[in-house]
């Protein structure tokens, strides 16, 4: 009795509706903290909406030294920035040692979601070249390229001849014009078209020119961008290029007149500042353009370093690379920097700047991260499967208490009975040790309850049994529960057996479905063990005289 | 109420029409899988399947023609349920792209669906996008589990009961279990990680039966000297035939509900145990028990002998576990 009463208060409080505050992005982008009830158990994403993401280091870019650091830095980074995003209950965890797992759940832009997760935000600022270095090598680079055969593209004989030709035209004519002509010939996205076609613009000369706007700046037509980038790739024409400077490809590309263009930089390549000594970034608008910015605030001894490199480099122009993409144009350092400065995200929207800003404060990935897992559930479906499993519970349940109940009476009543004790203890369980309710998981409820009267079954019909041998009642009853036990038990442990095999090689939702049938089992044998043996001693209690049973 | 109360129908006797009902399902299964095949959800296969719902009915030759220009080639697009609901399957990735790269195939069938209905005039009611690693690891997992889980269910009978109880039970649930692939197979049932959580609820819903038959066995073999081991079978078998009627019973009733009111997503699951529930009750009567009695023939048990030799003992202090000495 004392057991069964301390069961269902623990149940009870674990079941009750709890407050939980979370911080949420308002429209104008403030954090406010909004306390949310939250009626356990946890509602699963298949319930409720949401997104499952499985990430691995991306070393495609840039090749990790230490995987499992990196993989436990970009886990701690991950959890702040979306912190910062304000997703109620978000669950991000290292699955593996290779594997981190991030659940938003009611997210109602995942590609924005997905994009905070990873973007690897590695800021960087480098000063741009101002030697002219790429204009001197320019005509090396395409000798080169000659003579590897790579201004052929391939291997194929017969592109060879117009390339030729076109190069003569594009290495003679005007830079502007020969641009023109390689642009002309090509159309649409295809970039493999894009690459054959380019066969005929040839060589990096004809391609590349200085914009004159910045030193260090060149224009590339957009199409030309695939075959130009990989070309400058190759390392035989890379090494052409003096060993401290790089080169660095704008983040979009910018129309001029008709023409698209993508803007090529070449940098020097030790950063001036980056970004781990950032420690605050908000996002604005910029007062003159009204465009989107992203102000930011460095640390004392970032602040001291920027300031002196800063103050070396008036005059200079200034990159500002994210993920070694160039931002906006590079402004000239007209003055002495110290802990504040500003990015122009110039054709962005505010949104953007936003989660620019909250990726920055939280830190830059050590590698990129690349999604090899994703389950996405639109909030009305989540909807619709929770009502549908309800109903369906629901109505299963009726049909287990109409047949209990015309088939063993009042003994029937008594187990439905238990079996509302059963439904009680297995949430309250489950809301106990944290779980959280699947699809797959209501759907093990509602077949948990077909099983849970399994137990009173083999109890009842042990009891018939042995009043059916002329045994009395009371006495019919403690045999009953005693010869039934043995079958009971073993049953049940082989299926936790199973349940537990389960629960160790599934994922998500199927862990949902066998935490739920694990416990459903357990209480099983709790009700059946202990409740409906009381509710019997209670009944008998009441009739000492019963000779017959209603069973 | 009384059902199948003192029945005393021979099951022992029919064994041999239970085995050809048997071979008569799962040989064919088993022949037929190799050319059906399973049809295994991206989950395992790896690959991209979305589920969309769109504000007018759909042209599907249109989606697919805008599908194939974004490079996404032999996707699979299947109405479900109304006129505005898709699921699109891709289950090779976009062209150019890193097979293990999720995010390009559900960019260009983002994308393509944009062009093919217009943006705006659909949403993602449900996506999933498993990279084929993702994929492999997953089905290793999912064998595994029920590799392991057998092993462990069989060194339990065996502490509990004896080896002969529990080599007749795994005997009736590895019948279970091909019968049910059987069934998937013929069915078209989509194999998602779900299903095979229905398989492995069949498993331990069919030992469940069968343990509860076998307990009786244990038990009368104790209890009587006079009768066969077939008597005892039978006897067992008949006395606890009202439980397993009523246990199957509403089993059966929740899971119908299940299926028909559950929804789309989990209706295969249901679809699978209901099944499940009908062969694990015919197996545990048909199959186990007559395995065991083959066994028993087979190697005759001293254990089973020195039970019937000794005392019947109270079976309230049958508590201790029988193991083989």
């Amino acid at each position: 009795m004392i057991l069964i009463a301390v069961l269902v208060l623990v149940s009870v409080y674990n079941l009750l509706p709890r407050q939980q505050t979370i911080r949420v992005r308002t429209e104008t982008g403030a954090m406010k903290d909004t306390v949310v009830t939250i009626m356990p158990p946890n509602k699963g994403l298949d319930l409720k909406g949401g997104m499952h993401l499985g990430l691995e280091l991306d070393e495609s870019e840039r090749v990790s030294t230490d995987r499992a650091r990196d993989i436990d830095l970009a886990l701690t980074i991950l959890r702040k920035r979306i912190d910062e995003f304000g997703v109620a209950e978000p669950l991000i965890q290292k699955v593996g040692d290779n594997r981190i797992v991030v659940e938003l759940a009611g997210i109602d832009d995942p590609n924005r979601a997905k994009a905070i997760v990873q973007q690897a935000a590695f800021l960087e600022f480098k000063i741009t070249d101002e030697t002219g270095a790429l204009e001197n090598v320019l005509p090396a680079m395409d000798r080169v390229i000659r003579r590897l055969g790579l201004d052929a593209g391939g291997t194929s004989p017969g592109v060879q001849q117009p390339s030729a030709v076109e190069v003569l035209l594009g290495g003679g004519g005007t830079d502007s014009a020969a641009a023109d002509s390689a642009s002309q010939d090509t159309t649409g996205q295809d970039t493999t078209r894009v690459a054959d076609d380019l066969l005929i613009g040839g060589t990096l000369a004809g391609l590349i020119s200085t914009s004159g706007f910045v030193p260090g700046e060149y224009l590339v037509p957009e199409t030309a961008f695939p075959r130009v980038d990989s070309l400058l790739r190759v390392p035989d024409v890379r090494r052409l290029l003096p060993r401290d400077l790089e080169f660095r490809w704008n983040f979009e590309p910018t129309s001029v007149g008709v023409q698209s263009y993508r803007f090529l930089y070449v940098l020097q390549k030790d950063a001036i500042m980056d970004g781990q000594h950032l420690v605050d970034a908000q996002a604005g608008l910029d007062q003159v353009t009204n465009g989107p910015i992203v102000t930011f605030e460095l640390d004392r001894t970032g602040g001291r370093r920027f300031g002196r490199l800063t103050q070396a480099h008036v005059g200079d122009y200034m990159a500002i690379l994210l993920d070694n993409r160039v931002q906006g144009q590079p402004p000239v350092i007209q003055s002495r920097i110290d802990r504040r400065g500003q990015i122009t995200l110039d054709g962005r929207s505010i949104t953007e700047a936003r989660d620019l800003a909250l990726t920055l404060k939280a830190g830059a990935l050590p590698v990129p991260l690349k999604i090899v897992e994703e389950r996405q559930v639109g909030a009305s479906l989540g909807e619709d499967s929770k009502r549908a499993g309800i109903t369906a519970g629901l109505v299963g349940m009726l049909l287990v208490v109409v047949i209990m109940i015309s088939y063993y009476r009042m003994a029937g009543a008594v187990a439905i009975l238990a079996l509302g004790f059963y439904l009680l203890f297995t949430m309250g369980g489950l809301a106990a040790i944290n779980a959280t309710l699947t699809l797959p998981g209501l759907a093990g409820l509602v077949l948990s309850i077909g099983i849970a009267v399994d137990a009173n079954v083999l109890i009842f019909e042990r009891i018939r049994e042995e009043l059916a041998l002329g045994k009395t009642v009371r006495l019919a009853i403690d045999e009953g529960f005693a010869h039934a036990m043995s079958a009971i038990v073993d049953s049940n442990v082989s299926t936790i057996l199973t349940a537990m095999f389960l629960f160790q090689f599934g994922t998500g939702p199927v862990k949902g479905f066998a935490v739920t049938l694990i416990m459903g089992i357990l209480a099983s044998m709790v009700t059946a063990i202990f409740v409906t043996r009381t509710f019997f001693m209670i009944w008998i209690d009441r009739k000492p005289t019963m000779i017959t049973l209603s069973i | 109420m009384r059902l199948f109360s003192n029945t005393k129908i021979d099951f022992l006797g029919s064994r041999r029409l239970a085995y050809w009902i048997s071979a008569a399902v799962i040989i064919p299964g088993m022949l037929l899988e190799p050319l059906l095949g399973f049809n295994y959800s991206v989950e395992f296969t790896g690959g991209t399947m979305m589920q969309i719902s769109t504000v007018e009915p759909a042209d599907v030759a249109r989606m697919r023609q805008a599908l194939s220009d974004n490079g996404v080639s032999n996707a699979e697009i299947v109405q479900f349920g109304s006129d505005t609901e898709f699921v699109i399957r891709a289950r090779v990735a976009v062209e150019g792209a890193d097979a293990d790269d999720t995010q390009a195939t559900v960019d260009a069938v983002t994308a393509a669906l944009d062009v093919a209905l217009g943006s705006g005039e659909w949403e993602v009611l449900l996506a999933e996008a498993v990279s084929p690693k993702v994929g492999g690891e997953l089905r290793q997992k999912a064998f595994l589990a029920i590799l392991l889980s057998f092993v462990a269910v069989l060194f339990y009978l065996w502490y509990r009961f004896e080896w002969r109880f529990g080599a007749a039970a795994v005997a009736a649930t590895v019948h279970d279990i091909l019968a049910t692939v059987a069934f998937i197979s013929i069915a078209r049932i989509e194999v998602s990680l779900f299903v095979v959580g229905a398989l492995l609820s069949v498993v331990g819903y069919s030992l469940n039966d069968t343990i509860v038959i076998f307990d009786r066995v244990r038990e009368n073999l104790r209890r009587s000297k006079r009768e066969d081991f077939v008597g005892i079978l039978n006897s067992s078998i008949n006395e606890t035939l009202p439980r397993t009627a009523l246990t199957s019973g509403t089993s059966f009733a929740v899971l119908l509900a299940l299926a028909t009111l559950g929804g789309e997503v989990v209706r295969p699951f249901a679809m699978v145990m209901l099944f499940g529930i009908v062969v694990g009750t015919y197996s545990s009567i048909f199959i186990a028990s007559p395995v065991l009695l083959a066994i028993e023939r087979r190697w005759p048990g001293a254990q089973v002998r020195g039970i019937k030799s000794a005392a019947p003992g109270t079976t309230s202090k049958r508590k201790r576990p029988q193991t083989v000495s």
